[in-house]
């Protein structure tokens, strides 16, 4: 028996293996295809106090071994989270982590103050690094103060596990974790997409309505394992790491530089299964090397 | 239920430059497609191909009598290159069923237009043979730059009446499939349609002109085909919502052309 289970601050996860916000849905989308229950966790899309439409279409372009994605933070509301969503999801024996988005600091709280309640909630995502929207978003997660600001702002309005989605398109992420920590964060995942561009030469036009948007998947890894090897030894708190993971020999990358747990994001388009592949291939590489606990392997590099 | 199937490529018939007919077969032995509905699509995991990442959501064109899927593939990119160039024996990764199909609970003889352009005829082969099953008077009109653009055109005969248009005019009417009198004033209780937005816009235009119930499948651009992504967006009367899981099949009166 080996021992995948982790902590995040005080939230328990059974294995190491998160899906990623926007990328998996509510989890139900995929309940045909994955064991929901085999999972870390689960966490759910980038919701907002207001619903939001999101960007025009078209919104993705498929780039090398990636894509570029302006969704804009499509999704119906706090409110329809609470009262439609969660009644179906809670139950299930995995943890249900919830993204919270917002264009303003007060957004970001009335969220928070909103999902408090919710037992089965033991945790949120704050985002302050979506690259797809005009106010808010990125624009809180690429200056320290920005940072720390939102940070301390809803540390107040939740009162469990507060973790903290980092912008890579910034020059010092490992500062930017820092202040964060400062503010009393219980962790900080990276990292969100890097801000892209493509064009349709034919067309000559952007491929996107919105020009730029976050690229994402394979092509992008080697970027977060980098940031994540730098803010883990910046950062006393737990460090989740993302970016391009689609298998479990990619997890245990991001583990060995310093990850206490991992998000699968774009890989779940192309495999709907590969979240819970990804925990089995954990398992299976700690038994072939004889390791008994994942922190044994945690930022050995 | 969705599921992720194993298969192999049991024909690859090339069709012109640009299109081939691939004939999947479920991987193992008594193991069965599930009941697609005509109009749904399945994502095809690309073997041999580089770059590309994603899967290609592919209509389902056809399943055959000896329950093989087939899938009419145009060469538009890295990815769908690939796939035209399998080879027979090929084994590939199918996430199927996908999506909400065309309506097929017409009367006996009721008179249903099936409208297709370029690669987006694929579908309307598998609807038309279960319509025509159901004693549906099905009839096709199938659009096309020039005679040697016309796919599958021996397949759709045997099952109902053919009317071509031709951009060029090689082959049938002359110009574009809303010129053809067999939309134009031909006699329909039903048009369904798929192929590009121009054409499904002019054929909706027309619908309406005449107060003829019109469906068309868009293909907009997707990532995961599981309304996870919300790549795929159309606006409709409900706001945006995933061609993928929504459709790809949709009523016009719904949509905001």
């Amino acid at each position: 028996m080996v021992n995948l289970s982790v902590n995040i601050g005080s939230l328990k996860l059974k294995n190491p293996v998160l899906t990623a916000s926007g990328t998996f849905g509510y989890g139900e989308e995929f309940a045909d295809l994955v064991d929901l229950e085999s999972l870390g966790g689960i966490i759910v899309k980038g919701t907002t106090l207001e619903p939001r439409e999101g960007n025009p279409y078209p919104r993705m372009h498929e780039t090398p071994s990636g894509m570029l994605n302006a969704v804009g933070l499509q999704n119906k509301g706090v409110d329809y989270f609470i009262e439609k969503i969660y009644p179906r999801i809670c139950g299930l024996d995995t943890e249900i982590i919830v993204n919270v988005s917002g264009a303003k600091v007060s957004d970001y709280v009335a969220v928070c103050e909103k999902l408090a309640p919710l037992e089965k909630i033991h945790a949120i995502e704050v985002n302050i690094s979506c690259p797809n929207v005009k106010q808010g978003g990125m624009a809180f997660g690429t200056t320290c103060e920005g940072a720390a600001e939102v940070t301390r702002a809803v540390r107040d309005a939740f009162p469990r596990t507060l973790i903290v989605k980092l912008s890579p398109n910034v020059t010092s992420i490992a500062d930017i974790a820092v202040a964060v920590e400062s503010q009393g964060a219980d962790s900080v995942s990276l990292i969100n997409t890097l801000m892209g561009m493509a064009v349709d030469v034919e067309r000559r036009r952007p491929y996107l309505s919105t020009v730029t948007g976050g690229l994402s998947g394979p092509a992008v890894r080697p970027v977060a394992v980098r940031m994540v090897w730098q803010v883990a030894k910046a950062v006393r708190i737990p460090v989740i790491g993302l970016g391009g993971i689609s298998c479990g020999r990619d997890a245990l990358e991001f583990i060995m530089a310093g990850a206490t747990a991992v998000q699968i994001g774009t890989a779940n388009f192309v495999d709907p299964s590969v979240s819970a592949r990804t925990v089995a291939e954990i398992r299976e590489y700690m038994e072939r090397h004889g390791v008994a606990d994942i922190s044994e392997l945690r930022g050995i590099v | 239920m969705k599921q992720l199937t194993d298969m192999v490529v049991s024909e690859n018939i090339r069709l012109s430059q640009n299109y081939a007919l691939l004939k999947l077969c479920v991987e193992g032995d008594g193991k069965q497609l599930p009941d697609l509905e005509p109009g749904q699509f399945v994502q095809v995991d690309v073997p041999d191909s580089k770059t590309t990442y994603l899967r290609r959501p592919i209509s389902v064109c056809n399943v055959d009598d000896q329950g093989r899927l087939w899938l009419l593939v145009r060469d538009a990119g890295q990815g769908t290159h690939a796939l035209v160039n399998l080879q027979p024996g090929r084994k590939l990764n199918v996430l199927l069923p996908l999506g909400h199909g065309f309506s097929t609970g017409f009367e006996r003889g009721a008179k249903v237009l099936l409208a297709g352009g370029g690669v987006g005829v694929a579908p309307l082969l598998y609807l038309g043979k279960i319509l025509a099953g159901k004693g549906v008077d099905v009839r096709f009109l199938l659009g096309a730059r020039g005679k040697n653009d016309l796919l599958l055109i021996d397949e759709f005969k045997r099952i109902g009446q053919v009317y071509v248009s031709t951009d060029d005019g090689s082959e049938g009417t002359p110009g574009v499939v809303t010129l053809n009198p067999a939309i134009v004033s031909g006699e329909a209780d039903f048009i369904c349609c798929c192929g590009p937005m121009p054409m499904m816009k002019a054929v909706a235009a027309l619908a309406r002109k005449r107060g003829i119930p019109c469906e068309v499948s868009l293909e907009n651009e997707m990532a995961c085909g599981l309304g996870a992504c919300l790549c795929c967006v159309e606006k409709t009367d409900k706001g945006h919502v995933c061609v993928c899981t929504e459709g790809p099949v949709f009523n016009i009166d719904r949509l905001l052309w």
